[in-house]
């Protein structure tokens, strides 16, 4: 969880200029390497803000309608921070069938989240669909910060996030 | 080259690049709401589609034709996915025809009406409306807007600035500005050429005709109203003319009867920018600096250069342009000859050009709180209020523009189009450079539409290497290539719109092209043919104004009234840079 | 460092020789199911048995050492494919295969292998005749697979690149570079290898179209977007077998004549992300990746490119874009790919089981292709199949296998004995078969003729617990969110369609919804500028032709024999049960449940919201759920 500390201060003031030009040096500047530039910010700031979305545009020389656009169109970009632990829940068509909404729908309650968002107000859970994690097998599946768990049922849910909550304690 | 048959009719390849191009020379208007022949190809709406035999539907924008092709443009299939594709993007528009700008010239509303769309059998989901721009010389309304993403490629690929671009995707997706910006925030130079694009009401000039009549209705007003030389050609357009003919004199009359007091020629402070621009430009040749001497009478232009290329401001011509200078004419010199206040004088231009609104706004032309120029209309908003005023413009008089500034010159009128500006000078600079009158004025050299055409003039003293452009990707390109140290220019007059003035973007929307360009331009020369004085240095008038008040060109009074000085604009990069790729 | 085919020979000897002096080698699946359900902590127990029994040792130490019979091997692997059954653990060489293996298994485990015995608990039991089978080729799930793109996925350790040249790898690249690069692509074109990333497009014409095209630059791309929900056969590949894909992108790149390679892979994969790039790394250091391949003028690199979300990505012009930095808009064809792609230069793009395919086409021949599978669909096809079958996993079968024959024979039947209702295949993109065309062959052409196809090769078996029109409406959601937006009949024609289902699961619909999706569904189909808009109403006309009365159920009787649609939910007080005891209009939170101490209660259908408190409340089971 250590990375999580280092993660989190950035979330809180936003890209340095220092870790942009890392990162502008590490891929070049050619358009092509706007998207990877992109996500190395989304990893290290957990979202993309519109200072840095502008000086990634004005880096690649780029229009910053165009850096808004790709920035818009993929989902692995987020315009507001995600939370502390993100939460996949996969709605691919294995999931579904074996039952994810209901997964999804329960994740929500437990960690009480408001109508039409995505991120706790504390800043703790981000919970989002994704379609398939390529680990069909375990239907229904969700990945909370790329650790996947399977075969999760609304019970299991709870005791999941239960657990997260008492590490939470430990942080504090 | 080979040929193909449409609907049955044997039609001869002729290198066309698209099936489009051949159906339409073959006299079928296909329905497009996404392709226009100076732009890269979409493919998005999906409108243009033809049957091909052994292909089944294709979309006819983007199928290379084919020898041997059997293309049928009008069967039972075609016509329904054609009501189909209407109907689906009309379920997801704001259609409130009878309050759009666009109504009555909307591509949209016309395809509706062609193709008989009765009753639209999808939902609509008012939940998601956005928000409208109303702030900068445009309004943006994303409700009307149907993606054909014809403003994003105009302002990426002709003026290389891309303020818009698509985001979010689905039916999410969007035209905007980077982070839904107001235009008024980004870096757009205002040259109206998204909204003169725009087959819909998405994207229009943001009306000020109440303004207008606001100052016509006040009596403490003298409206003194000002034409710039390539409305003359354009305007009839709104009344059934055909493009390029010129209406000179009704549209006098039909200023007249709106209620102007004078009426100007634009084009009169064009012979007198053409004078000052000579000397100026001169004047650098002798000193050898500063050179290339950039126009500098294009409002849209001077933004750009004043956002992206800030190093080269001082090589742009400190001449106002000739809008402003006929502002300084009015509120300077015409009140206190008529023995009016400047405040009690209100001066209307009519422009072709949306630009020109931004720039009367501009600090530089405001003394003591009183604008030169208090408003500007475009030919768009003109036409609106004669129509309103219920005017019938066809059958007007002809009557002629007010003295003292209504005699224009042919070198005047055709600074309306691209290269007109540098035929103006070079008939002054010619001979003061060769001591000797010239003959034929007409530099027909410099003449013509393509993006970027250079002409080197031979003369005794050395070569003077000129440079002409429009467009602002064609403008970049040249100041790059300058900055590379690639070419060299003595004198490079830039263009914002395609073709110059006669393509603004305050111009009727009569689905502008090429053609109806070079007839607006065609009209432009015709004008100068038919006028009998062709340099600026042989108007009268101007000279009489040197006289009477500004000395001679170059002048410190003429510098007073007549020039101005350029700023560079800061966080250029905000919203600039070019668009990736062309796809 | 290999510089020649011999070169390849000889690792590839010394590897087999080192692994045949070991005692056995355990092959602990890596595979994503596996890593799921713990097997990490399964490979890191048995390392530690091993190291505290003084048994361990490694491919390094048997080859230097030269002892014989003298430790044992334990190994990752990629997916072994039962991964129902996971954590897998594999004995070499015996191929003894224990499922659902534990850390507290390992002890047993050891001392087992270290016996020569089995640990029979941990095998594999028939479900029927309660048979334990103790080696995997005999387990029915695997026995009717024939594996060609998979033959080293779950066997060889995928980081490790001797192990990969032990089962013949790189011997199919230096095949080709013996050959000019007209004869590579005849002998693909002879093998009539087709696309495997669902357009099943000829991999040796698209190959001959670039070599045609004159142009100083040409690329070569791997397509590793796989964004079919329910499909994870390329990942399995990318992660269990990476030099495959790179060996097929190598005799790809020689065909074509490009000198660059890129792999774009989709954003949920990290693993194969990393695989890749480790991967790349090695080929390089071995010298068969870089300039002057094999001491030839043949000289190659590639670069991995991460996806950012985005399904339409798989589609080639979009992915084109998104390597080239922009959104993964598609663009018009002509011109493909092949002749101006990527920056504009020509380039190929194939699936990662496409390549897969290739070194094993160079090293046994078109021939031996052509002899497995169908005349017009050679080869085999991975298939992920999930859903409610007993054998979930990842599997490959000859081209033209019956459906009924991979559902019952190596899918093991519905789960729990249930009733089989459809079969999805394709993805969002295909199409759902019933019962009744369990019989057809799995190829190209076959699916193609009902409405369905074989798309990049997921199978979502569903039973009669699942719900038809959800799962359109779910698959037109799908579309929805991941439709790029730039056409009009994807981008409005899907949502209408969106509405019109999320309209009928919800009770509202109409009969002639039906005819307005179907109406919408053909035009989209055919107006849509790319191959997602395209194809994105096969899922709603396959199940409104196939499954119509249960269309019509719920537009007509209001109804969803599923019992899934929960606005479709009734809840009925049957009045012979009913005691009056009013606990369910006490919980009733839409105060829909009416009644008296005489009278029976009732329910208000117009005024219940579906919760079903109810239901629970009633301790008479008076209560009823009626689908
Ligand atoms: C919407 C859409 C998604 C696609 N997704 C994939 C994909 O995830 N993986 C893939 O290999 N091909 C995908 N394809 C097919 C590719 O466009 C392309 O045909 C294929 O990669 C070519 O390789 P192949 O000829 O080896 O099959 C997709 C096509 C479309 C239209
Ligand atoms: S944009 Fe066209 S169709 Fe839409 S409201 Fe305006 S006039 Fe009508
Ligand atoms: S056309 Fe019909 S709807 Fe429109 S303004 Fe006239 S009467 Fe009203
Ligand atoms: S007015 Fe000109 S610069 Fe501004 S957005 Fe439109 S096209 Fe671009
Ligand atoms: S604003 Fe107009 S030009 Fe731009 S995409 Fe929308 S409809 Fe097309
Ligand atoms: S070219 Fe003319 S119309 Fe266009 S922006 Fe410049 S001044 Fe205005
Ligand atoms: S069919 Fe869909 S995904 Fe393809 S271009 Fe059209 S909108 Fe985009
Ligand atoms: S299901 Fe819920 S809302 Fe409906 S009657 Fe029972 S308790 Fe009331
Ligand atoms: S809880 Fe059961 S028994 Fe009691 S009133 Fe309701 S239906 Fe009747
Ligand atoms: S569908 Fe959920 S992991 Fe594949
Ligand atoms: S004009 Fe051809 S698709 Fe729009
Ligand atoms: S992941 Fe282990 S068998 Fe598939």
């Amino acid at each position: 969880m250590t990375n999580t500390a280092t993660n989190l201060q950035m979330f809180e003031t936003g890209s340095s200029t220092n870790f942009l030009d890392a990162v502008l040096a590490k891929h070049g500047s050619e358009p092509s390497a706007l998207i990877p530039i992109l996500q190395d910010i989304q990893e290290n700031d957990r979202y993309l803000s519109q200072e840095a979305m502008d000086q990634v545009a004005h880096a690649l020389d780029l229009s910053a309608a165009t850096v808004y656009g790709v920035a818009t169109f993929y989902a692995q970009f987020s315009l507001e921070p995600k939370g502390k632990y993100v939460v996949k829940v996969c709605d691919g068509t294995a999931c579904h069938v074996r039952g994810s909404l209901p997964v999804y729908e329960a994740l929500r309650k437990r960690v009480g989240l408001a109508n039409g968002t995505f991120t706790t107000t504390n800043g703790r859970y981000t919970v989002e669909t994704v379609s398939c994690l390529g680990a069909c097998v375990l239907a229904p599946v969700i990945t909370i910060n790329d650790q996947v768990y399977g075969h999760l049922t609304v019970d299991a849910v709870n005791m999941i996030i239960d657990t997260l909550e008492r590490e939470g304690e430990h942080d504090d | 080259m080979g040929w193909l048959l449409v609907n049955g009719q044997s039609i001869a390849l002729n290198g066309e690049k698209s099936l489009l191009d051949v159906v339409q020379n073959a006299g079928i208007d296909l329905p497009t709401l996404c392709y226009h022949p100076e732009l890269t190809i979409h493919g998005a709406c999906r409108l243009c589609m033809v049957e091909v035999k052994g292909r089944g539907v294709v979309a006819a924008c983007h199928t290379p034709p084919e020898s041997g092709m059997v293309v049928n443009t009008n069967t039972a299939l075609l016509r329904r996915l054609r009501k189909m594709a209407l109907e689906l993007l009309l379920s997801s528009h704001d259609r409130e025809c009878t309050s759009c700008s666009r109504s009555g010239n909307c591509t949209l509303q016309g395809l509706a009406h062609r193709f008989g769309i009765r009753d639209l059998r999808f939902s609509q989901d008012d939940t998601d409306r956005l928000p409208i721009d109303r702030s900068s010389i445009l309004v943006r309304d994303p409700n009307k807007c149907i993606l054909c993403g014809e403003c994003v490629r105009i302002c990426g690929e002709v003026q290389s600035i891309g303020v818009y671009d698509f985001a979010h995707r689905g039916a999410k997706m969007q035209v905007t500005t980077a982070f839904h910006q107001e235009l008024a925030d980004t870096n757009c130079v205002h040259c109206g050429q998204c909204a003169a694009i725009c087959p819909t009401g998405a994207l229009v000039i943001k009306p000020q005709i109440q303004e207008a009549w606001n100052a016509l209705m006040d009596e403490s007003k003298t409206v003194i109203i000002q034409v710039a030389p390539a409305v003359r050609v354009s305007i009839g357009e709104e009344f059934g003319a055909e493009p390029g003919q010129s209406t000179m004199g009704k549209l006098i009359s039909a200023l007249r009867s709106l209620g102007a007091s004078k009426v100007f020629d634009t084009g009169f402070a064009a012979d007198l920018t053409v004078l000052e621009e000579t000397e100026e430009f001169l004047g650098r040749i002798q000193k050898g600096e500063k050179l290339p001497q950039f126009t500098s009478c294009c409002p849209a232009w001077v933004k750009y250069a004043e956002q992206f290329y800030p190093e080269f401001l001082p090589h742009l011509s400190t001449c106002r342009s000739p809008q402003q200078m006929m502002g300084s004419l009015v509120k300077r010199y015409y009140a206190k000859a008529s023995g009016k206040r400047p405040e009690d004088l209100y001066m209307i231009s009519i422009m072709p050009c949306t630009a020109k609104k931004f720039e009367a706004a501009r600090d530089e032309f405001t003394t003591l709180g009183i604008p030169d120029v208090d408003l500007v209309l475009t030919t768009q908003e003109l036409a609106q209020m004669i129509r309103e005023a219920g005017i019938d413009y066809t059958s007007l008089p002809e009557t002629p523009p007010d003295r003292p500034f209504g005699f224009v010159t042919g070198a005047g009128v055709i600074f309306g189009v691209t290269g007109g500006v540098s035929e103006a000078v070079l008939r002054l600079a010619h001979e003061r450079l060769t001591d000797t009158e010239l003959k034929n004025a007409a530099f027909t050299e410099v003449r013509g539409y393509s993006g970027m055409r250079s002409w080197e003039l031979e003369l005794d003293q050395g070569t003077l290497r000129l440079g002409v452009v429009h467009g602002l990707a064609n403008a970049k390109a040249i100041l790059d290539d300058l900055r590379a140290g690639k070419v060299y220019f003595d004198l490079v007059e830039v263009m914002a719109c395609p073709g110059g003035c006669i393509g603004g973007g305050g111009q009727p929307i009569t689905n502008v092209n090429g053609q109806v360009r070079q007839e607006r331009g065609a009209g432009l020369y015709q004008d100068d043919v038919v006028t009998a004085v062709h340099k600026s240095q042989q108007n009268r008038d101007v000279l009489n104004i040197y006289a009477d008040w500004l000395d001679k060109p170059g002048s410190p009074m003429a510098h007073e009234f007549l020039h101005t000085t350029y700023r560079k604009r800061g966080a250029q990069w905000k919203t600039s840079g070019r668009a990736i790729g062309k796809a | 460092m290999i510089r020649t085919g011999e070169d390849i020979q000889v690792v590839q000897q010394s590897y087999g020789q080192a692994l045949k002096r070991a005692t056995a080698r355990i092959v602990v699946c890596a595979g994503p199911g596996c890593v799921a359900s713990g097997s990490p902590l399964v490979y890191q127990a048995l390392l530690e048995e091993l190291q505290k029994r003084n048994l361990y040792t490694t491919v390094d130490c048997l080859m230097e050492e030269e002892r014989d019979g003298s430790g044992m091997l334990v190994t990752n692997s990629g997916c072994q494919g039962f991964c129902q059954q996971g954590p897998l653990v594999r004995v070499e060489p015996e191929g003894v295969l224990y499922t659902k293996v534990s850390p507290a298994d390992v002890l047993e485990i050891v001392d087992a292998v270290e016996a020569g015995a089995v640990v029979k608990r941990l095998c594999y039991r028939e479900p029927d005749t309660h048979q334990t089978i103790v080696h995997e080729q005999d387990i029915p799930f695997y026995k009717n697979q024939v594996r060609v793109a998979l033959a080293n996925c779950g066997v060889v350790d995928p980081g490790d690149i001797r192990a990969y040249i032990h089962r013949g790898g790189y011997q199919g690249l230096a095949a080709a570079l013996e050959r000019t690069s007209e004869d590579v692509i005849e002998i693909v074109s002879r093998a009539h290898l087709r696309g495997r990333g669902g357009g099943g497009f000829p991999a040796g014409r698209k190959w001959a179209i670039a070599a045609r095209q004159e142009a100083d630059q040409k690329y070569m791309i791997c397509n590793g977007d796989e964004g079919d929900p329910g499909a994870f056969m390329d990942r399995s590949i990318m992660e269990g077998d990476p030099h495959s894909v790179i060996e097929g992108m190598l005799i790809g790149g020689y065909a074509i004549g490009a000198n660059t390679g890129y792999i774009y892979v989709r954003a949920e994969y990290p693993l194969a992300v990393k695989r890749l790039q480790q991967t790349i790394a090695e080929a390089t250091k071995y010298g068969l990746l870089g300039n002057r391949i094999l001491g030839t003028d043949f000289s190659f690199h590639i670069h991995v490119k991460e996806g950012a979300g985005a399904f339409v990505c798989g589609e080639e012009s979009a992915l084109i874009a998104s390597v080239e930095g922009r959104r993964g808009m598609p663009r018009p064809k002509p011109p493909f790919p092949a002749v101006a792609g990527l920056w504009g230069a020509p380039t190929v793009i194939n699936n990662v089981e496409t390549l897969a395919n290739v070194p094993r086409i160079l090293t046994k021949g078109a021939d031996w292709f052509r002899s497995i599978g169908r005349e017009q669909s050679p080869g085999t096809k991975t298939f992920a199949l999930t859903g409610e079958v007993e054998n979930t996993g990842l599997i490959e079968v000859p081209m033209g296998l019956a459906l009924e024959d991979i559902v019952f024979q190596i899918g093991g039947g519905i789960r729990g004995g249930g009733e089989l209702k459809a079969v999805q295949i394709g993805g969002p993109s295909g199409g759902c078969l019933t019962k009744e065309q369990m019989g057809i062959s799995l190829d190209f052409d076959s699916l193609q003729e009902v409405g369905a196809m074989i798309g990049s090769g997921g199978l979502v078996v569903m039973d009669e617990n699942t719900c038809v029109v959800e799962v359109a409406r779910f698959f037109m959601n799908f579309i929805q969110n991941e439709s790029c937006g730039k056409c009009t009949f994807c981008r409005e024609g899907t949502l209408q369609m969106l509405r019109i289902l999320q309209r009928i699961v919800d009770g509202g619909g109409t009969e002639e919804d039906l005819d307005l999706l179907v109406e919408i569904g053909e035009m989209v189909q055919l107006g849509s500028l790319c191959g997602l808009g395209k194809s994105a109403p096969n899922p709603i006309l396959s199940t409104l032709e196939n499954f119509r009365e249960e269309y019509l159920m719920h537009v007509l009787d209001k109804r969803c024999p599923a019992g899934v649609c929960n606005n479709l939910r009734r809840f009925v007080i049957q009045a012979d049960k009913c005691r009056h005891c009013a606990q369910c209009a006490k919980v009733c939170p839409a105060n829909a449940i009416t009644g008296s101490r005489t009278e029976s209660y009732r329910i208000d259908q117009g005024k219940c919201v579906k919760c079903g408190a109810c239901l629970s409340a009633c301790r008479l089971d008076a209560i009823e759920e009626v689908y």
